[in-house]
């Protein structure tokens, strides 16, 4: 069978499709204990259990946020977590019409005998994992594999590894009821030109598509979340149009139809950057049949972390800065994004960090 | 590189968009010699040059046609042949805005150790042999791989095999200027059902497309010509729109937006089922980032064979008869075709 049928069939075709409601996109709000401890501590925020969730209470409940977004993507922890008041995060995301999504890989190892190329682990009883978080309330889960541009790089290997990784990762969603997203992450670090990172990107997705079909993987019930196509970090900017062009043509030439949208990943975009990307690309002409949205973590909260600091008389401000890139966001999903004519602190700061690691 | 990049490059782009134009699509008029004789045998001609090369004109002259073809599968002999009068084919067919397009392969050959699978010959010296053909005005190419549907067929070596033969090949004719046709056809015979047919294409054009990227294949210079979905030859029918919708799903799962056009195979349908079919796809709601239209070669000749019969008197008739299909198959290209009405 090219496709198990599996008992949520269905429900996961709808769920894939409502995520890619033009106008709304996802917030990766699913950073670990350790990478959130990361951002905390650049605000100078103790990384303990109650500021991540006055943090993600922050997100969550902004005012006029939610309606930009169709999923939010949390950690294992903020699952189970609730709002001061006692109300269960799930709670508040579901009654404003957002899927709450799940992070469910357990991080990189490095692969033998390569230039430190990674394969990505978090298979063993992800079955019953996924069982748990669907009861929980989560309809969607993410999962993240890594490779990256070098002389020799990356590798054959590599790239079956991770591509096959993920379809197996995928098929374990579908049979619990999760869509899942499909992330093969093309790291920007490098000095390489768009069009390598254009061949790279074709070359990835071509085999995450031929591993997904092997799998059996429903496509109608699965999100991609690539890295957009640009020039290395070492390397010259080029404008947004040639990124969107080179982008959309990657995608035309490997994603099939039948994936109801393409959530992108930000890597070290700014929140600016990532916003007129996104928008450049919903204005290419040309064939684009899956909606084109976001995925953003660090490009969504960058400006809201700096105006929060921990402090709760900042709260509001924190928010209204959310709120600028969440309708940011929505516009540019729609090719209607104008610009931000003042930019919150950060916003256009580059997010870029070497070898990122979550 | 994903492609590499083909001094042909735009050309190759803009032919392979040309064949897809709404209202067109390709008539197959490659049958080797060895086929056509069956063909002739049938109606009771003698399979010679002559008789081959006056088929072949009664099919290109035949008028109002041509405004229905994007492109015309010619195979080796008729590429260099003439009208009676003297005009090359090539000609004939580039006048009325129809491109020149050569079959390549050297016919399949089986795989030792499978129940009778196959795998498709051609690729010695195809870079010259596809340099040749351009030269002598075609544009574009047809290489015809095999698979069928059986307990344990198609089976992995066998799709490995012929993908990756379609890929070389394909890429081999795009550094000599002709866009490939890629055709991964699984026969219809069997008792198998509808739902099987979708799996094992969809299994199979998958393998395609990966070989396609591995072989740096410039997917916008290209087209496909695959199966619709059916049950087996041995199956009860179905009807057209389940014919439709399950062969636009398989494509929708399977082959990128970035090809231009889908160019169909009729496989063992009657001419009247393969536009009936052809049509009910492109009526269908719902996401369709290519062309989807026809090359046929049975489905639009074999009324025209009949009413010939290698009687020069016929030919008008038979011309006519050729008409009604092209037609047809040219409204069945935008959902228009309203079916015979008698």
């Amino acid at each position: 069978m090219s496709n198990f049928k599996s008992k949520y069939h269905d429900e996961l075709i709808a769920n894939a499709a409502y995520i890619g409601t033009p106008g709304k996109g996802i917030l990766a709000a699913d950073e670990s204990t350790g990478t959130i401890g990361k951002r905390l501590s650049s605000i100078s925020v103790e990384n303990v259990e109650s500021n991540r969730r006055a943090l993600r209470e922050l997100l969550f409940t902004a005012p006029g946020v939610l309606q930009y977004l169709s999923g939010v993507i949390l950690f294992e922890e903020t699952l189970y977590q609730s709002t001061a008041a006692g109300k269960p995060f799930v709670d508040v995301l579901n009654e404003a019409g957002v899927l709450p999504g799940i992070k469910v890989d357990k991080g990189t190892v490095e692969l033998a005998g390569t230039d430190g190329e990674t394969t990505t682990q978090g298979l063993d009883g992800l079955g019953a994992r996924c069982a748990k978080y669907y009861e929980a309330g989560a309809r969607f889960a993410k999962w993240r594999a890594v490779l990256k541009i070098g002389p020799n790089e990356p590798s054959e290997h590599s790239i079956h590894e991770n591509a096959y990784g993920l379809a197996r990762y995928a098929v374990i969603c579908q049979e619990n009821g999760l869509v899942p997203i499909v992330e093969p992450e093309i790291l920007v670090d490098g000095p390489h030109d768009i069009q390598k990172c254009a061949a790279v990107t074709e070359r990835v997705l071509a085999a995450c598509y031929k591993a997904l079909s092997d799998h059996h993987v429903l496509l109608e019930g699965t999100l991609l979340k690539p890295n957009m196509v640009t020039p290395g970090s070492d390397s010259p900017k080029v404008a947004p149009e040639v990124v969107a062009e080179h982008t959309v043509r990657a995608l035309q030439r490997t994603v099939p139809a039948a994936v109801p949208a393409v959530v992108f990943l930000s890597g070290g975009q700014s929140e600016e950057e990532a916003s007129v990307n996104l928008n450049a690309i919903n204005q290419v002409k040309g064939k684009k049949p899956w909606t084109l949205s976001f995925s953003f973590g660090r490009a969504l909260q960058q400006s809201t972390l700096k105006a929060w600091s921990g402090k709760e008389e900042n709260v509001k401000a924190a928010q209204d800065a959310l709120l600028t890139r969440a309708k940011a966001n929505s516009e540019a999903t729609l090719g209607t994004y104008k610009g931000t004519s003042k930019l919150g602190d950060g916003a256009s700061e580059s997010l870029h960090v070497k070898d990122y690691k979550y």
